[in-house]
């Protein structure tokens, strides 16, 4: 039984310098995941396909991940200037400040991997493989894995769909589920509906509060 | 002119029937109403078994479902209407011929039920074209269908042959075409039909607040 761990150590020694990390799962079921560098993708899923022998691919799905920001506190020793009994010196002094740091959201394609060939007594354990955009806003592409699983195609189109992931080697890269003139990617994080809260009979939490804005601002409209 | 009920008895009782042209009318359209041979989500499970042997819609004279709009008088809407399909379906009512109903069946067909807050479920069937008879469930069982669709001869029954309240197919002003929504860049063009959803909505009082 091979777990993902064991998994990249065999991939890293047959592709040396291959960019592969392991995205650990912190909860009891502990089924870590590959997360693997756009332009090593491709012959990762070759080598997973053909050698490891996960033949099929059961879902593919995406994950948006928004900007992250951290707040720590540092501390820092730096050389001033001070008047000590009434003469100038130089003194260590140390001083907390509050860092804080922003790490870049981006958009993830996750791939979940099994193999048929083993047949019930699998070896392979389900394989979740996940490959990461640069930024969730101009650069979202990520090379299509459909050419390695077929079964991927129409998930990607989805996710394309949904998302917004450009994946490059997709033979039929078209919107899955909405209509062709839509340009939002409705399962964003940051997709705004439409307003169309001018009717609901019973409206609770969010909806509430949209309903009470749609009025607010239909009373605004009629007031002028 | 109707005539009174309890005369109707008497001369009945004496073997003589006595009807008007607008009950007989009327009782020819509501016996024999074809619905389309359409489904669009789960609540077309239960029209199907609507209409077999155990629930036999065909006792109503409606088990003639017909594969096409030009013949059929019913549009079921049975599931959720998503928003790319509603323009299909105002299309296919515009292809129906007079006079037509529609029965919006479920939750999601009515108001677009679980899927509501959704991006890509109309809120709704009656936004874009009249609806008849509303059923809630989800899936409404295939007795309230039934229910629904007594409602509904009851509804045809009950229609004079003048005046305003007259069916569509005998006033020629009535409006038959209905506009197809077009797909939008965020949302449907336009995302409702104000004739046939007017403003101002429906108010609903504010619930109460607690402590109030």
């Amino acid at each position: 039984m091979k777990s993902a761990a064991e998994l990249l150590d065999e991939l890293q020694g047959a592709m040396p310098g291959v960019k592969l990390a392991l995205a650990t799962n912190p909860s009891p079921s502990a089924q870590h995941s590959l997360v693997v560098a756009a332009e090593d993708a491709l012959r990762v899923a070759v080598y997973l396909r053909d050698v490891a022998g996960y033949d099929y691919c059961s879902n593919a799905t995406g994950v948006d991940w928004l900007d992250k920001e951290t707040t720590e506190k540092v501390k820092t020793t730096r050389r001033v200037k001070k008047e000590v009994d009434g003469v100038e010196q130089e003194v260590d002094e140390t001083v907390e400040e509050t860092v804080k740091r922003v790490e870049p959201g981006c958009l993830e394609a996750v791939y979940h991997l099994y193999s048929m060939r083993q047949g019930p007594h699998d070896p392979h354990p389900p394989l979740v493989l996940r490959m990461r955009t640069a930024n969730r806003t101009d650069r979202v592409e990520l090379p299509s894995l459909s050419p390695v699983w077929r079964a991927a195609e129409f998930q990607e189109r989805e996710i394309f769909d949904l998302y917004g992931i450009v994946f490059k080697g997709h033979r039929d890269l078209r919107r899955l589920l909405m209509w062709d003139e839509f340009e939002d990617h409705p399962m964003r994080r940051d997709y705004v509906d439409p307003d169309d809260f001018e009717y609901e009979p019973t409206p609770h939490d969010e909806v509430l509060k949209r309903a009470e804005e749609h009025r607010a601002k239909l009373a605004a409209e009629g007031a002028r | 002119m109707a005539v009174e009920s309890n005369l109707k008895i008497e001369l009945g009782k004496q073997g003589v029937f006595v009807t008007t042209l607008n009950e007989l009318y009327n009782w020819g359209r509501r016996n024999s109403v074809w619905p389309m041979q359409f489904g669009l989500a789960c609540c077309a499970i239960e029209m199907i078994a609507t209409t077999m042997a155990r629930y036999d819609l065909a006792r109503f004279g409606a088990e003639v479902f017909r594969p096409s709009p030009r013949q059929a008088d019913l549009m079921i809407i049975s599931g959720t209407v998503t928003k790319k399909m509603a323009p299909q379906v105002v299309r296919l009512y515009n292809q129906m011929a007079e006079p037509r109903y529609v029965i919006a069946m479920g939750a999601c067909a009515i108001s677009g039920g679980p899927f509501k807050q959704g991006y890509n479920v109309l809120k709704g069937i009656d936004r874009y074209i009249p609806v008849d008879v509303h059923i809630p469930g989800c899936p409404p069982r295939p007795e309230a269908l039934i229910h629904a669709f007594m409602t509904l001869q009851k509804k045809i029954a009950a229609q004079p042959l003048t005046g305003e309240e007259r069916p569509r197919h005998l006033d020629a002003s009535a409006q038959g075409e209905f506009p197809v929504p077009e797909p939008g860049a965020h949302d449907l063009e336009p995302p409702v039909n104000r004739l046939v959803w007017p403003l101002p909505a429906p108010t609903v009082a504010a619930p109460a607040k607690e402590g109030a």
